[in-house]
């Protein structure tokens, strides 16, 4: 059980990640501006977006790479698809805001991790109209994307279609029915009574 | 449902979970059937308060205080997150420094939990020997930052403090007394056998289930999924090192079956995995000259943010798993968004595999077993659903069975 400099030097698992294919071809990882352009050939007109680069380290440098795109809101789903043949996809969280007319929802994915430097983090932007604030669950594809879409759910008001437990998660059962934290256009009245700004009340 | 089983709800309110939470387990006799989460009981609305009150240099003490045990983490991934908004470069000296505290914190973050999942399983005296060990770590982060936790040592651009020679001669006399004692902690906890046969086939989480869940951190290489974001898409100083994911069947020389006592394995070797590579960043500190922030004025920086456009994402490898930040800025004193996402959010969802199928006795320590930053439940309820009855089972009745059980293995190796 000893080992001279655990977690230093090569990774002795490394022949385990040779196995991803697409398109019948064994790859280890695609770089991230080939990601890019396969999604672009894929979708076409339906995505627009860039490659993101950045710099770590010292006296070793090292670049690594974000992929950040915009998606119509028909063929996330599909899109989430496509990159769980590659690997399981890594979703960190998905984020939100209220851009005015319309909610902007950003999924944070990831692919490729498990090889040394290679992993590509893919930001993925879906915009909802607020009147239809639709999209498509992916706990198909994920099933641990539940909690984050359970989340959106009660903070911005979106919709999720097929969620398999649509309850609330962190916010309480007291809060009232169409108040949604994360929006700017709720009920001033309604907030007047559910935020206390405490420096004023002398607390 | 059927008709011998039990509803069996942990929480809110658990000393065990570091914070609030809700188990609602459904038993069929001693084993666990159902679990049902109930989360949310501890949501202090900080995204809120932050994008409504504060600016970005008065957030960074608001994610600080996210999480008392891993207080750096947070501050990493939104300078971070900041950083890449507004397209500040920290100098090479400050991303040294910040992955010198983040190992630091690593360390004592680890031993800690050795020492919960000590008492979970009732080896008290195991449970004091490692947090006697954890002070050493402690007091050199009091030396170099000010603080034993919260400490302060991020900004936007760079950190707040250097380390000096003689905190690195004291980091470096520290890392000597964990390699020394490291031998004694591998025996007295790996290689015991009542702790392997209380731990083994516990909590299984395969592989696939953990990908597919997401789970992050220790959860995550303890079922072989060789995740690390040190590794995976180095950042700050971790560029210039070679590391690379802990997984558990290096060191057991058996099949990862990602049990608790897998999960034990992955946290116990990077203890020695960080002391490792502190004695790396060390060398680079002594070797690396310079400013420690871009901007001292913080005036500056914060007119700089003021007017900033953009958005930007910061990921580090916590103790529990990847902290994700995301910012976004919009020529406003606040920032325009702000999300955070701990590693425990991440892993709740892993528990249900985990628990389906363990006995009540084994909850404490799979609870336990992926690190929660939650508080635990100190009281749960039974209901007998064929008679309707309920009675209050504390935490202590609960882990008294989990003592009871390791007793019984160690008389039955004895």
């Amino acid at each position: 059980m000893r080992k001279k400099r655990a977690g230093m030097g090569e990774a002795p698992y490394k022949k385990d990640n040779e196995t991803f294919t697409y398109d019948g071809k064994k790859v280890t990882a695609y770089p991230a501006e080939k990601l890019f352009d396969m999604i672009k050939e894929d979708f076409g007109e339906d995505v627009e977006g860039e490659v993101k680069t950045f710099t770590a380290g010292v006296k070793k440098k090292k670049e690594y790479k974000e992929i950040w795109l915009k998606v119509k809101r028909e063929r996330f789903h599909e899109l989430v698809e496509w990159m769980s043949k590659i690997q399981v996809p890594h979703l960190a969280v998905a984020s939100g805001r209220d851009a005015g007319e319309e909610i902007e929802l950003i999924y944070h994915f990831s692919l490729f991790y498990g090889i040394r430097d290679s992993e590509v983090s893919l930001c993925v932007k879906v915009s909802l109209p607020k009147e239809d604030p639709v999209i498509d669950t992916i706990t198909d594809i994920l099933p641990g994307a539940l909690i984050t879409e359970r989340e959106k759910q009660e903070m911005l008001g979106v919709k999720v279609k097929n969620i398999p437990d649509p309850r609330r998660v962190f916010t309480s059962d007291e809060l009232p029915e169409g108040y949604y934290p994360w929006r700017n256009d709720n009920d001033p009245e309604v907030e007047k009574e559910l935020v206390r700004d405490l420096s004023k009340e002398g607390l | 449902m059927a008709e011998k089983t039990f509803t069996v709800p942990i929480g809110p309110i658990h000393p065990a979970l570091k914070e609030i939470e809700s188990f609602i387990l459904t038993v069929d006799g001693e084993r666990v059937v159902n679990v049902e989460l109930d989360l949310g009981y501890s949501h202090r609305g900080l995204e809120y308060i932050v994008t409504h009150r504060c600016n970005p240099i008065q957030a960074i003490y608001i994610a600080e205080r996210i999480c008392g045990i891993c207080s750096t983490s947070h501050p990493y991934a939104y300078v971070q997150s900041m950083e890449h908004a507004a397209g500040i470069t920290p100098p090479e000296r400050a991303e040294i420094i910040r992955a010198i505290i983040g190992e630091l914190e690593r360390i004592h973050s680890h031993i800690l939990w050795a020492g919960v999942a000590a008492h979970e399983i009732g080896f008290d005296t195991l449970l004091h020997w490692t947090w006697k060990i954890r002070e050493n770590v402690l007091d050199v982060l009091e030396a170099i930052t000010g603080n034993r936790i919260n400490y302060a040592m991020f900004t936007i651009g760079g950190v707040r403090r250097d380390i000096d020679e003689k905190g690195i001669r004291q980091i470096r006399s520290s890392l000597q007394f964990y390699r020394e004692v490291f031998d004694t902690f591998v025996a007295t906890f790996i290689e015991d056998t009542t702790v392997k046969m209380r731990t083994r086939d516990v909590g299984i989480l395969t592989r696939e289930e953990a990908e597919k869940q997401v789970a992050v951190g220790p959860t995550a290489r303890g079922s072989g999924v060789p995740k690390d974001v040190r590794y995976d898409k180095p950042y700050s100083a971790y560029a210039d090192l070679d590391i690379y994911p802990i997984v558990p069947d290096e060191f057991t020389h058996e099949e990862t079956k990602g049990d608790v006592y897998d999960r034990i394995v992955v946290r116990i070797f990077e203890v020695l995995q960080s002391v490792h590579i502190l004695e790396d960043l060390c060398d680079l500190l002594e070797s690396t000259p310079g400013p420690i922030t871009y901007q001292q004025n913080l005036v500056v920086v914060l007119n700089q943010l003021k007017r900033a456009v953009g958005e930007g994402i910061g990921r580090h490898e916590a103790p529990r798993g990847e902290v994700f930040h995301y910012s976004m800025l919009n020529k406003r004193e606040q920032p325009v968004v702000w999300k955070v996402r701990a590693p425990t959010y991440n892993n709740y969802a892993s528990w249900i595999p985990m628990m389906k199928g363990t006995q009540i006795a084994d909850i404490p320590i799979v609870i336990a077993s992926i690190d929660p930053c939650l508080s635990c439940a100190d009281r749960m309820t039974v209901v007998d659903e064929r008679t309707g009855k309920s009675r209050v089972m504390t935490l202590q009745e609960m882990r008294e069975m989990g003592w009871r059980k390791t007793k019984e293995i160690k008389r039955r190796v004895a």
